[in-house]
């Protein structure tokens, strides 16, 4: 009996307010919050991607080796890289490193730089293909003459809100980097999460946008 | 987890440099997988299945090491990954609907092609 009421003791202590019951921060809870709804809205543009595609007729399938798996899973890579430069940041931040914090975020930056300068040049590849929101390429047309038009749709919408989270992402670690010795290690810990989020949500991206459309014709 | 350091406190186990450098090489490998799968001829939905279950162990390891989840208290993981999963779930029930939209298309066009053919007649 005891050692009940003293748990409940103990429960009304660490959530009757006044404490952190999670151990972290209120501005930590609130970047998980935001990564939380973040990420069902990415569900949400993926699946209603997956309900197009499941619904249609047909689907194009017209990413080639080169340019686009390869451009894609070189981004990829320079994706993952950035998150670990930015865990290296975090790490240097707990030190209370500044040169060292600045030095991996700058590195991450330029990750998240090249990643955003490969797509851009692999979206004008399809851009210059004749490939639009609406419309598909006349090529595709003749190769896929059932192809749903919304293709374009779902493919610049999704790796567009996806590019969209990396610039600023961008924007945000630049301004944690040049204020870095104001910060509290915690703040540079939440710029962390967000990097890793957009991180995240590339590996959901990547297979179902590009390796589900592969060309298989050499 | 961190439970036994005192309120208020929030220093926790971050993980050694070693570790997220092995992480690092996880994500790339199962990354070169999923590549590797993507040219290899397999039916359609065991493909999906395959890439999105290779995906979702690597949101994971991004989660519970670069993002430290596994290093919280369990109340936050709680709190965060359940609902989370459930409402994706959730979003789930639309696909019935895509299906039947499909089917739907296909008895419209062949009800009408018969139509026509009768009038011809």
């Amino acid at each position: 009996m005891s050692t009940t009421a003293q748990a409940d003791q103990l429960i009304a202590n660490e959530w009757s307010g006044g404490t952190h019951p999670y151990r972290i921060g209120h501005r930590k809870l609130g970047m998980w919050l935001f990564i939380v709804s973040d990420a069902l809205t990415f569900s949400a543009l993926l699946i209603g991607y997956s309900y197009v595609r499941a619904s249609s007729d047909q689907w194009p399938t017209p990413f080639p080796f080169y340019p686009s798996i390869i451009f894609s899973s070189v981004m990829t890579l320079c994706l993952l890289s950035s998150s670990l430069t930015m865990v290296m940041g975090v790490q240097a931040s707990a030190r209370r490193d500044f040169k060292a914090i600045r030095k991996w975020i700058v590195l991450t930056i330029i990750f998240g730089a090249a990643f955003i300068v490969l797509h851009l040049i692999e979206w004008k590849h399809l851009i210059d293909e004749g490939l639009g929101p609406s419309t598909l390429p006349a090529e595709w047309l003749h190769r896929w003459p059932n192809a749903s038009p919304l293709f374009g749709a779902a493919f610049f919408g999704i790796t567009g809100l996806h590019m969209f989270h990396v610039a600023t992402g961008l924007i945000y670690l630049a301004v944690v980097a040049a204020r870095a010795k104001k910060l509290k290690h915690e703040d540079v810990e939440i710029s962390g999460l967000y990097w890793h989020f957009v991180d995240l949500v590339w590996m959901f991206v990547f297979p179902m946008i590009y390796l589900l459309s592969v060309d298989f014709t050499p | 987890m961190a439970d036994t350091h005192a309120e208020g406190e929030h220093e926790h186990f971050a993980g050694s440099n070693k570790l997220f450098f092995s992480v690092w090489v996880w994500l790339l490998l199962l990354t070169g997988l999923e590549v590797f799968l993507g040219y290899v001829h397999l039916d359609f939905r065991l493909m999906l299945t395959i890439l999105i279950g290779l995906s979702i162990i690597k949101a994971a390891l991004i989660v519970a090491y670069f993002m430290h989840l596994r290093f919280e208290r369990l109340s936050l993981v709680l709190t965060l990954v359940p609902m989370l999963v459930v409402c994706i779930c959730l979003l789930l029930v639309f696909f019935p609907d895509s299906f039947r939209s499909k089917d739907q298309r296909y008895r419209f066009e062949s009800s009408t092609q018969q139509q026509t053919e009768q009038s011809e007649h």
